[in-house]
């Protein structure tokens, strides 16, 4: 048996710390500073296979999960994040607090503010809640999901998962398909994936198209076959059957024979295609079981990378920002 | 700028400190080299070639970054949080002996850090400490165990080790002023 050597190079981010107090989305984060998050989530990563899963990093710091809407995979991932780096975390979900009685959402956080926590981590079912709260609060803010707008470490780890399985971001083609009108998913990774020179295609019912999508630099179609041909990546978005008031389609069994992630459509994509899915999934509505279940999928790999990239985000931004002076 | 050590004088004493390892071990049983990032890993994977050379037997060689493990970590409340590195122990650290390789020794606050981040992936039997340049100005009892050289300086002095793993040259270089 011989000895286990390493063999890996090191590359040195271009930056060292993140340029603000708060991770509010992926629109106004740097591509460089998109790297040192995913460099440093790969060091967050190997903490998570040791036998004592802790480190001393965030010891002494107070972290406030603000939650006013359901989320397990978020709230869970952020909370092992937190722990893992020996900060106290305090959970606040909805049902408990005061806003069922009437407390507006600015109050909430300066009343939480006054308790001297160093960091909230905020969902919340309004666009903009977190920009908000990053104004009128001291602690950094970060964004776990805000209405429509975005939910930028979710496009983080999303990220470094393709990073992970490719090796890169520039170049690949990479197609969203799903409910692309109410999704802050989307959003964030558009912002990520265009930053970073990926091909991106999104696709899905035209009743469920932004206006003005390709704006961003992306190419839509509702064509799912177009979308998906030669794709290094498949990305499928949850239909939010929460959201919608109005009809957006005929039935759910149509949005899958139109749209659905099957097996067959999966051999229109490249060979070594990886199919992602941001969670919670609706079996057999934008993708069939055996295409989630199948050895294409790295939908739990998702999951497991969101606890390294949420530990990178908390230690980057807990350290206080290196703001920038120029307005 | 003096060079206190140029490239033959670091081969030769990275040879004797190998030596001075399987004597004191009597072999290479159990043991496991642990680099600190960044120079500490280039140089113990050069101690374990020449281990390698000198019994014929391989020695687990590991990479650590003890940056989230250091005492002064978020105690300034402006400026850039210190680059985390990989961590690489690709094997188990519990009842082996570490050798825990280090470039300079001077406050000991490093060592500390290394000590407890190892603590970390198990219990080994013991720990040994092995740095090419002990310049003293201790702030914690830490000792070296095995000590390339031995350099008197002043505070307001620092030392740099170039490797040519990372600085395309071996030597050490004893500089007035700047950082430590």
């Amino acid at each position: 048996m011989s000895a286990p050597v390493i063999t890996r190079v090191e590359d040195m981010p271009a930056v060292t710390s993140l340029r603000r107090k708060d991770l509010l989305g992926i629109a106004d984060l740097a591509p460089d500073e998109i790297s040192l998050v995913l460099e440093t989530a790969e060091a967050m990563k190997e903490i998570g296979s040791r036998p004592i899963k802790k480190v001393p990093a965030l010891r002494g710091k107070t972290v406030v999960n603000l939650f006013f809407e359901p989320s397990t995979r978020t709230r869970t991932s952020f909370e092992i994040a937190e722990k893992r780096l020996s900060a106290d975390t305090l959970n606040i979900a909805i049902a408990s607090s005061s806003v069922v009685k009437g407390e507006t959402l600015a109050d909430t956080a300066l009343n939480l503010e006054a308790m001297q926590p160093d960091m909230i981590v905020l969902r919340h079912s309004s666009s903009g809640a977190c920009h908000l709260l990053a104004r009128i609060c001291r602690s950094a803010i970060i964004n776990a999901g805000d209405g429509m707008h975005e939910h930028p470490t979710q496009a983080l780890l999303d990220a470094f998962t393709i990073r992970e399985r490719k090796q890169r971001l520039a170049g690949l083609k990479v197609a969203i398909v799903g409910d692309l009108l109410h999704s802050r998913v989307l959003r964030s990774n558009i912002h990520l994936l265009t930053k970073m020179g990926a091909d991106v295609w999104v696709c899905g019912p035209p009743t469920l198209f932004p206006t003005d999508i390709t704006r961003f630099g992306v190419r839509a179609t509702s064509r799912v076959d177009e979308a998906v041909a030669d794709a290094d990546v498949i990305m499928l978005l949850r239909i939010q059957l929460e959201r919608m008031e109005g009809a957006f389609f005929p039935s759910l069994r149509e949005y899958f024979n139109v749209f659905g992630m099957t097996e067959a459509r999966l051999r229109l994509a490249k060979p070594d295609v990886i199919i992602m899915h941001p969670g919670p999934m609706n079996r057999g509505v934008e993708i069939a079981s055996e295409v989630a279940d199948g050895p294409f999928s790295v939908i739990l790999d998702q999951v497991a990378n969101g606890v390294a990239v949420r530990m990178a985000v908390l230690y980057l931004l807990a350290g206080g920002a290196e703001h920038e002076t120029a307005a | 700028m003096p060079v206190v050590m140029d490239a033959d004088r670091i081969a030769r004493t990275l040879t004797r400190i190998a030596h001075e390892i399987v004597e004191r071990n009597k072999g290479v049983d159990d043991l496991a080299l642990v680099g600190v990032r960044t120079r500490g890993v280039h140089l113990a994977r050069r101690l374990a070639r020449t281990l390698k050379e000198i019994t014929g037997d391989d020695v687990p060689t590991g990479a650590l970054d003890i940056t989230l493990y250091r005492d002064d970590l978020m105690r300034h409340a402006v400026g850039p949080q210190p680059l985390v590195r990989r961590t690489e122990i690709p094997f188990s650290i519990d009842d082996r002996k570490i050798l825990l390789v280090d470039d300079v020794l001077y406050t000991g606050r490093t060592t500390r850090a290394a000590l407890d981040a190892l603590i970390d992936f198990g219990r080994p039997r013991g720990i040994q400490l092995i740095v090419l340049v002990d310049r003293g100005h201790r702030e914690l009892p830490i000792k070296a165990d095995y000590v390339g050289k031995n350099l008197p300086t002043a505070p307001d002095q620092s030392v740099q080790v170039c490797l040519q793993e990372t600085d395309n040259r071996d030597e050490v270089v004893l500089q007035q002023g700047g950082a430590a």
